[in-house]
């Protein structure tokens, strides 16, 4: 028998604070974002991040929300009952039921953004697996202007999923590979995933290597989005979040196109960018409940 | 001084909001500024395709917006509205008082 390997998948993960004791925090919150490939929940106690699971997403909301919440509790001897408010967020958010309240992934990027980079941040580029999003956001990470693409999966996680499968080569491993060309080839001409998809078969036919229909396509991707960025408001505080951020063949090539550096993770984060929204969605908690615990 | 403070503090939340889409035929965005935006709701029923309401957003305002049934269709959905010998007076614009939609296209 031979095994199936499945190029498109990533390991999924999950983190814990050392230096928080969660025991002496008075709140204790949390956010999950429920994307479209991934499930993210991220824990907080009082004002610092104590845990997070970074699992993928099923074909049922609720229970993809609890995996993720649940990996991230694993082992920091926390219960869901510890748990004072939950927001959710991303595309699953309507359907968890043990979320206090939903909000837009939209408002918790560009505020656990400006927590993770901190407020100097302005421009964010959201590259999901199913969506990407540009937001503009101002010190305090309210959002200042946005847009959604979620028409198209040029540009998304899915797009390069298909290109992993059809080079057999492991979605985390295409951005490296694809910078190991002699020579910078033109972007894929097609916009649409399917089509970008015969034209590289078509590549790869004319005696193209992977490396190159892989820069190819990383290309055609931050070429893409550029536009998205441009009607938003493009600034030079600018940060990436979401899956593909993680993609150095895309992210590279997306500087260069912009002229712009984007800007570097600080040296003690140990947060995958990929958190952002569940990050944000645990600051809106906290916020919600220090404002419900003022009511009473 | 309240007044005063009250826009102060509705231009510190201010965002524009873009519904849409591009495709490999163009952008097709609707935009809202909800600094303009007054919630009054004279867009909805001016819109021959219903396409707008409004709703509490995630800062807790109210503003219009594209309805999520909607945001992947603007190109053909406003086509009514959009003759190719021009486009004038688009009843969505024409409705709101303050000016706060824009089209991309």
């Amino acid at each position: 028998m031979t095994t199936q390997v499945e190029y498109w998948r990533w390991t999924e993960s999950r983190y814990t604070n050392p230096e928080v004791d969660w025991r002496k925090a008075s709140t204790i919150t949390a956010g999950i974002d429920v994307g479209s490939v991934s499930s993210k929940a991220a824990v907080m106690a009082d004002n610092e991040i104590l845990a997070y699971g970074l699992m993928r997403t099923g074909s049922n909301s609720p229970d993809s929300a609890l995996n993720a919440i649940n990996r991230a509790i694993e082992g920091t001897g926390l219960t869901m009952k510890d748990i004072k408010f939950i927001v959710g967020t991303g595309y699953g958010r309507i359907n968890i039921p043990f979320a206090g309240k939903a909000i837009t992934e939209i408002a918790c990027h560009a505020r656990g953004a400006n927590y993770i980079w901190g407020p100097v941040v302005r421009t964010i580029l959201d590259m999901g697996g199913q969506d990407c999003k540009a937001i503009h956001c101002d010190e305090k990470g309210k959002v200042t202007a946005f847009l959604m693409n979620d028409k198209c999966a040029a540009g998304t996680g899915r797009g390069m999923e298909v290109f992993a499968d059809l080079l057999q080569v492991p979605i985390t491993q295409v951005g490296e590979m694809s910078l190991q060309v002699d020579k910078e080839p033109p972007p894929v001409s097609s916009t649409c995933v399917v089509f970008a998809k015969s034209e590289g078969i078509g590549l790869l036919r004319q005696g193209w290597s992977k490396n190159m229909v892989l820069a190819a396509y990383c290309s055609a991707m931050a070429h893409r989005v550029v536009t998205l960025l441009e009607r938003i408001g493009m600034e030079k505080e600018f940060v990436l979040t979401g899956g593909i951020s993680k993609n150095i063949g895309v992210v590279s090539r997306l500087e260069k196109e912009l002229g712009i550096q984007a800007v570097p993770l600080p040296k003690d984060q140990k947060f995958d960018p990929q958190l952002a929204g569940a990050i944000g969605g645990a600051l809106f908690a906290r916020d919600l409940l220090a404002k419900s615990r003022k009511a009473f | 001084m309240l007044s005063r403070l009250g826009r102060f503090f509705v231009l510190s939340t201010s965002y524009i909001a873009n519904y849409g889409y591009a495709d490999g035929s163009g952008e097709y965005y609707v935009s809202i500024d909800s600094e303009k935006c007054n919630a009054c709701g004279e867009c909805i029923p001016a819109c021959p395709m219903h396409i707008f309401q409004v709703e509490e957003d995630d800062y807790g305002d109210m503003a219009a917006v594209v309805k999520e049934s909607h945001r992947k269709s603007l190109k053909y959905v406003c086509a009514p509205c959009k003759p190719t010998s021009g486009v004038r007076n688009l009843p969505c614009q024409k409705a709101c008082k303050p000016g706060a939609i824009v089209h991309s296209w």
